[in-house]
């Protein structure tokens, strides 16, 4: 469902976390590399493995930046949105 | 005493007989899902809304009316995206929900409201919420929304599934009310609940429950509306690199420019009309001493206060547009890497932001933040912000001693400079503070940031209108209470001691005692003793001193005109007094309320003790050094 959502975004395979998807990209969520308590509110606001993140806009110098993900937008900083792994590209 | 409305009543009453069991109903749902507006319309009052998340940070009951007159009190709640809170508003909820709240049963029924645009994602919630075994009724807000974007949803298989009752509303237009008075009235629960086609999931983390919610939603024939198009389109503008600082600045700058050019017509109105009534009441009184109690001490002092009511109507006008069109939240966005600097986090904007028009629902507002040490630095400085209570000796002050210029041609005339300086001024004193509290007592790791961004929507006409109502209410309310009563104590003061029948010279008066008294202590700021009675009263509230000045003056110089007291200040203060007293009050943390609420949210004397000294300290400081400074180049 989420895939469909953002079908504009193009599957970017390289990408290993947030931050190196580009706009107009998507990745899929592996896992959050977080301590617990922020892991359990990134998941509340949408970022579960499995679901499509696209980067949106961000703040002027690009942090923090806005990722939408089932649904929604969410604003996030640089140092969070690295710590969101992605799903490696299949071999 | 405004709180006490009825206790007689209440006292006097036998508790009304409970004609069902359920009479306490909570309001529940994640952030910014429209939980207060429902409420709003449910009881008719006017808790407060806005277009971002975070806005309620306590609980708040309100009786709602039911068929056959009956009444059932409605709670409405932070919103939450879970019942494991992480911040003290959603601890507010949690222990509400659970019976834990002091001098609160358990609510009997609970109204879950779910933005239904994005109804998966919210649906989350339902799992713990639903488990707690209360009757509810899911409320799905924002239907408007939901079938202009092309969404839909099947109430009735939405209910089966659940195995509680669904409606579909729209709380900002009223729209679908009719089954949530049923539900309230008790109609929809004189049969046992059905058991939910859906079994809520046991193990209830997150992925669970989101799997649970994609489940309920499919079954339920919901079909996700398209993307907010106009949001994304205003993003691309508002968020661009370039255009969207300079969009912010050009904002901040109309606001400005519009608090003297517009506001300035209707203020010379005010002033006029308030004149000629105090001297047609004046005229109806023979006895000198009374005649000057009402006309110097009532409608000159509480009058001069009454005048600023246009420009913050128009401040408010502006908050209001920002705030309920969901442009804070990306205001809060671009600031943050700022914020980050000086040691604060995003989270801290949207308080700092509310303190602009007032420190004290600003510093609630700080609930919203998890990390205490964030916390209390964010408490400690959002005073420094420029309330709106500032605006009137701000503007008095501005419009006596600084020259009527263009500075940028028609834009930005000097005046609305000076008056956007003195908040920048404040702000900065905001960043100095939280970076020195940040590197030593305060000190904390980089907090982690994350908000949500709300989609734009249209401020309505209708709430725009009631904020504008309530905050012409508050202020006036203020005028005829504190500032009236100062007023007059201070008329009394200056009219004592009586000799042979006649009051003394101000001068000679108790006022004019104390303020001599005073003086020695801020003649180096270039304040005379008028200005320190002026001070002394605006300890109060900061909008008092100009209520003080209006009395003092209006005894003095009694056969003034409408702008007496512009020009009385004139020939009382030199300019590099004038600037003092601005960049006095930009610091100095003159408002009781503040200093309550600070000691409350802190638990304890200790932070509000040391926030009235440190700010006072500087208020001095700085005045004295701006009094030196301009006195020495001019």
């Amino acid at each position: 469902m989420a895939v469909k959502k953002n079908r504009q975004a193009k599957h970017n395979p390289e990408a290993t976390n947030l931050m190196e998807l580009k706009h107009g990209e998507s990745g899929i969520l592996d896992r959050l590399d977080l301590p617990e308590d922020d892991a359990r509110r990134l998941m509340e606001l949408g970022f579960l493995p499995g679901h499509a993140i696209t980067p949106g806009h961000s703040a002027p110098g690009g942090d923090p930046r806005v990722f939408r993900v089932d649904g929604s937008e969410v604003a996030l900083r640089r140092d969070t949105a690295r710590r969101l792994i992605l799903r490696a590209a299949k071999v | 005493m405004s709180d006490c409305h009825g206790c007689s009543v209440a006292t006097l009453l036998p508790p009304p007989p409970i004609p069902t069991r359920r009479h306490i109903v909570a309001i529940v749902g994640p952030p910014n899902s429209g939980k207060s507006t429902l409420f709003n319309r449910l009881t008719g009052l006017r808790q407060k809304v806005a277009n971002f998340p975070g806005v309620t940070v306590e609980h708040r009951m309100g009786k709602v009316k039911v068929e056959g007159g009956r009444e059932v009190f409605a709670i409405d709640l932070p919103g939450v995206y879970s019942l494991e809170p992480r911040t003290e508003d959603e601890r507010v909820t949690h222990d509400v929900l659970l019976g834990q709240m002091k001098d609160l049963p358990k609510p009997d029924a609970v109204l879950l409201i779910l933005d239904s645009t994005n109804l998966a994602r919210h649906l989350v919630l339902a799992a713990p919420v639903l488990s707690l075994g209360l009757p509810t009724l899911v409320v799905l807000n924002m239907a408007d929304d939901l079938s202009r974007r092309g969404g839909g949803v099947d109430v009735a298989e939405l209910a089966m599934q659940l195995g509680s009752p669904v409606a579909l509303v729209s709380a900002s237009r009223g729209e679908g009310f009719d089954k949530v008075f049923q539900f309230l009235s008790g109609a929809t629960h004189t049969a046992p609940r059905a058991a939910p086609l859906m079994q809520l999931p046991v193990i209830q983390d997150v992925p669970k429950c989101r799997a649970w919610a994609a489940n309920v939603g499919t079954k339920g024939k919901y079909q996700a509306p398209a993307p907010p198009h106009w949001t994304r389109r205003l993003d691309a503008v508002f968020l661009h690199p370039v255009a969207g600082p300079l969009i912010f600045i050009v904002v901040v700058l109309a606001v400005f420019q519009s608090i003297f050019f517009w506001a300035q017509p209707a203020m010379v109105l005010l002033q006029n009309a308030i004149l000629t009534t105090g001297t047609w009441v004046g005229s109806l009184i023979s006895y000198p001493i009374l005649r000057s109690l009402v006309v110097d001490g009532v409608f000159k002092g509480v009058g001069s206060v009454v005048v600023f009511l246009p420009q913050i109507l128009i401040l408010f006008l502006f908050i209001g547009i920002l705030e309920d069109s969901g442009y804070l939240a990306r205001a809060a966005l671009i600031a943050d890497r700022t914020m980050a600097r000086f040691g604060l986090q995003g989270k801290s904007f949207i308080p700092l932001l509310s303190a602009y028009a007032c420190a004290v629902p600003a510093i609630m507002a700080t609930r919203t933040i998890e990390n205490k040490r964030d916390r209390i630095a964010t408490i400690l400085i959002a005073p420094f912000m420029t309330c709106s209570a500032r605006l009137a000796p701000y503007t008095l002050l501005i419009a006596a001693f600084i020259p009527k210029r263009q500075l940028l041609g028609p834009f930005l005339g000097l005046q609305a400079a000076v008056l956007l300086g003195l908040y920048i001024l404040g702000f900065l004193a905001a960043l100095f503070t939280a970076r020195l509290l940040k590197s030593t007592i305060l000190k904390s790791k980089r907090s982690s940031f994350m908000l949500e961004m709300p989609p734009y929507r249209w401020p309505t006409f209708r709430s725009l209108g009631l904020r504008l109502v309530d905050r012409s209410k508050v202020f006036l309310r203020r005028a005829g209470t504190v500032i009236l009563a100062v007023a007059i104590i201070v008329w009394v003061l200056a009219n004592l001691p009586v000799h042979n029948g006649q009051p003394p010279q101000i001068g000679q008066s108790i006022v004019g005692m104390i303020g001599h008294a005073v003086e020695p202590a801020i003649k180096p700021l270039g304040f005379n003793w008028k200005i320190g009675i002026g001070l002394i009263t605006s300890l109060a509230a900061r909008e008092v001193i100009v209520g003080t000045l209006g009395t003092i003056y209006g005894i003095d110089k009694p056969s003034e005109t409408s702008e007496g007291l512009q020009h009385a200040l004139q020939q009382d203060l030199t300019l590099g007094g004038a600037v003092a007293l601005m960049v006095f009050f930009a610091f100095a943390m003159q408002c009781m309320s503040t200093v309550a609420v600070v000691k409350r949210e802190t638990g304890g004397w200790r932070w509000p003790i040391i926030q009235f000294a440190y700010m006072l300290g500087m208020a001095y400081v700085c005045a004295f050094a701006a009094n030196k400074l301009i006195t020495l180049w001019l």
